[in-house]
């Protein structure tokens, strides 16, 4: 089994020229033509999210989410950087593993994605319209915010759960009493606002200290529920790969939170304190930073009915539902097989005592084989990750033998390996998370690329492999690199968005307390040891054009790009300003620029962005006095 | 000081390119020349305007909508980076006027008058998220200041 992946194909994937030249024609995607699908693609340690048409696997745009952009100084300039403010300040980066679409009646309904941050516990909001991101929101009272964002299937709320469960509230207690129950995790319930989508935090519950991994919630039968697999039931705390591997079997959580919110209702929720930042972008406007105090919580003993422990082998890893709603499939990580549940079984046992084996922290524990509706026997080696083709079939991804295995719901048949290279982690297939998979395509996202690409050095890219999945047989179809690392993707149709996307902000639209909309309004304007600048761009100069300051004044540049046609940005950049990057500002945008003017001298600044035959011409001076 | 020197070198050899593309029209037809495009409406959306005495009120809504999203390349006395308008709605027709400021794209690609334009200026005359009612609320006021 192990050979599988280390065996095959190190000279390439397709086996034969006729077969190579088939996949060819499948990828291709001829000039001026258009990609099928979007792949949104998150960025692990990049704290980013990628955009690429598939099947081609063309990249077309890097979203920056929770890490700086020096490329179009998002995170730097006066607009977008209380975007990154935290209770821990302004923190430059994060990792982020999963993106999340907002659906409606369980389908991708193109409005949003969502995407964690890890490392310093937050939500993102990123728009479809823009590409941009739009909003984001601290979680507090978590560590290591892993399991999240998981949508319910009107995306009422986003599911979001603590990874490393830690004191709550946070005490500086010693570490070995994460074995005597000092130590809690939290389920986040993130509302999103079906309007705005603005994000606010409802309601968190208390759970007993594991580690929350992955999530997914219910579809149809399902609506109510979300679930969360869990490891380190055993609660250890030093040589967490060998004491957390111990337990046959640990957790998959399943969560009512319709019950939930019913109990928030009724006042079982009492204050608790937690602070938190929420961030967002009005249209056209800087970032909106509030600090915010205090969340609802929740104790599971208060609200009878609203949590279960479901046995699951072995520290499972994923939990995915399938687009009927009634299969609860585990990940199960050091296990020989994978476990999948019933919903209706579950709905059936949940109250029954002889079906329960214990309670922990007043939840109860049922019997595995209660709520079990079939294993798949001995598919793989280290099972992670499940998505769903919508025609009756699961497909699952497996780290250790480097393989994607396809395999038949009810039967609990495989059906067919596909190799993987190597060490695949998440699997994406179009729509394949939601109620109405697209199908056709799925990618697998491997974590290591040893002897695939030209080498470059120590530090390797990761990669993403195309399958199409639209016969009865899954087929390699390409294989490319990624950036960062690419954690999940979600991907989705190219009619849904295309259509839709942005072209320019309206000028007339534009509310920033510094944009002018007119040559005649460009102006210097001093306040003390202010100077601001206010600035239009447009092809290809820039009014104000020769400006005088003085050495130590703090000087903003508010920069309005002019512009109202389609793929103009403007760049703008100073030469030796130490604490900015470039900025690009969008056709119909105001974006600022700090400046402490430095020593007397002539320091120039000009357009980045290749705006016209003109291009080289836009540049001025700005004159430093004495 | 290179790539400065390519785009100027670029500048002179576009009036050739431009006039090579004019006579390479799939060897089919030969488009019409520039001076038999005066009173040419143009290519775009407008196909016909009835001009009647100046509306003021018009006019003055045309001022604003000129001076955020044209004033930044036009002047009245003087190129800058666009042609100096001065005069402009006796050169041209006012269907090719509206279509320029609606469809410059399609225009400085096929309309003989656009493409000498840009032969001249070598800035792509921009599209400014203009609509119909009020590129004639431009043209409007561009009558006005040739009425002067």
């Amino acid at each position: 089994m192990i050979f599988i992946g280390l065996g095959y194909g190190c000279k390439g994937g397709a086996a034969t020229a006729a077969l190579a030249s088939d996949a060819a024609k499948r990828v291709y995607v001829a000039p001026g033509e258009k990609d099928e699908v979007y792949a949104f693609l998150s960025g692990g340690f990049s704290g980013q999210m990628s955009v690429y048409g598939i099947p081609s696997a063309r990249l077309f745009k890097i979203i920056p989410v929770f890490s700086v952009f020096p490329e179009n100084g998002y995170g730097y300039d006066e607009e977008t950087k209380n975007m990154l403010r935290t209770t821990h300040g302004y923190v430059p980066w994060d990792d982020s593993h999963h993106i999340e679409a907002s659906m409606t009646d369980g389908k991708q309904d193109g409005r949003w994605l969502f995407l964690n941050a890890n490392n310093t516990p937050r939500l993102a909001r990123i728009d479809l319209k823009s590409f941009e991101t739009k909003e984001i929101i601290e979680i507090p009272n978590s560590a290591g915010n892993h399991a999240s964002p998981f949508a319910t299937e009107n995306t009422e709320y986003l599911m979001a759960a603590t990874r490393f469960s830690v004191p709550i509230p946070q005490a500086s207690v010693p570490i070995e009493n994460f074995s005597k129950g000092d130590f809690k995790g939290t389920v986040s319930m993130v509302k999103v606002d079906p309007k705005s989508g603005r994000l606010s935090i409802e309601l968190q519950i208390l759970v007993p200290g594991f580690d929350y991994d992955l999530s997914h919630c219910g579809k149809g039968k399902s609506h109510d529920w979300c679930f969360f697999t869990s490891y380190n039931s055993e609660q250890a705390y030093k040589m967490i790969e060998v004491g957390a591997s111990k337990n046959d079997k640990d957790y998959i959580l399943a969560f009512n939170w319709v019950r939930a919110k019913q109990c928030l209702d009724q006042g079982k929720a009492s204050n608790f304190g937690g602070e938190y930042y929420r961030n967002y972008l009005p249209e056209n406007q800087p970032v909106i930073s509030e600090k915010l105090s205090g969340v609802k919580m929740l104790q599971p003993k208060d609200c009878p009915g609203v949590m279960y422990y479901m046995p699951t082998p072995k520290s499972p890893h994923g939990t995915d539902v399938d687009p009927t709603g009634e299969y609860i499939v585990g990940g199960g990580k050091l296990a020989t097989v994978i476990p999948v549940h019933s919903f209706s079984k579950l709905m059936d046992v949940k109250d029954k005592p002889e079906h329960r084996s214990g309670m922990i922290m007043d939840i109860p524990v049922l019997k595995y084989e209660s709520t079990l509706a079939g294993e798949v026997k001995k598919p793989c080696l280290g099972p992670l990750h499940t998505e769903f083709d919508g025609k009756g079939y699961a497909y699952t991804s497996c780290f250790v033998s480097s393989e994607v295995v396809k395999w038949e719901l009810g039967t609990w048949e495989v059906v067919q390996h596909l190799p993987a290279y190597y060490s695949v982690g998440h699997l994406s297939i179009v729509g394949g998370s939601s109620k109405d998979p697209y199908g056709k395509y799925l990618i697998a996202l491997n974590k290591i690329t040893k002897d695939r690409y030209l080498p470059v050095g120590m530090e390797l890219p990761q990669s993403a492999q195309l399958y199409d999945i639209s016969g009865g047989k899954a087929e390699l179809l390409s294989d490319f690199p990624t950036v960062g690392e690419p954690h999940y993707s979600q991907m989705i149709p190219a009619k849904l968005l295309m259509d839709k996307a942005a072209k320019i902000y309206p000028l007339e639209e534009n509310k920033h307390p510094y944009a002018i909309k007119n040559e005649k309004d460009a102006r210097v304007v001093r306040e003390g040891n202010t100077v601001r600048v206010y600035m239009t761009q447009i092809r290809s100069h820039f009014k104000p054009d020769t400006i005088e300051v003085r050495s130590g004044d703090t000087v903003f540049f508010h920069v309005t790009n002019l512009e109202q046609d389609f793929d103009i940005p403007h760049g703008f950049a100073v030469g030796g300003a130490p604490e900015m990057p470039n900025l690009l500002i969008m056709p119909g945008q105001t974006r600022t620029f700090k400046w402490k003017a430095p020593k007397p001298g002539i320091y120039p600044f000009y357009c980045t962005d290749f705006c016209s035959a003109l291009h080289q011409e836009m540049q001025q001076y700005i004159r430093v006095l004495p | 000081m290179k790539i400065i020197k390519n785009i100027i070198k670029f500048g002179k050899i576009t009036p050739v390119l431009l006039g090579l593309i004019a006579f390479s029209y799939c060897g089919k037809e030969k488009p019409a020349e520039a001076e038999s495009s005066v009173g040419s409406k143009g290519i775009g959306p407008v196909t016909s305007v009835t001009l009647g005495a100046l509306d003021e009120g018009m006019a003055q809504k045309g001022k604003q909508n000129f001076e955020t999203k044209c004033s930044a390349c036009h002047k009245f006395e003087e190129k800058v980076v666009g042609p100096a308008l001065k005069g402009v709605t006796e050169r041209r027709t006012p269907e090719w006027i509206m279509n320029m400021i609606l469809n410059p794209m399609e225009m400085t690609q096929k309309d003989p008058i656009a493409q000498e334009l840009l032969a001249e200026h070598l800035t792509q005359m921009t599209f400014q998220n203009v609509q119909e009612s009020e590129a004639r609320e431009i043209l409007e006021y561009l009558r006005k200041m040739d009425k002067k």
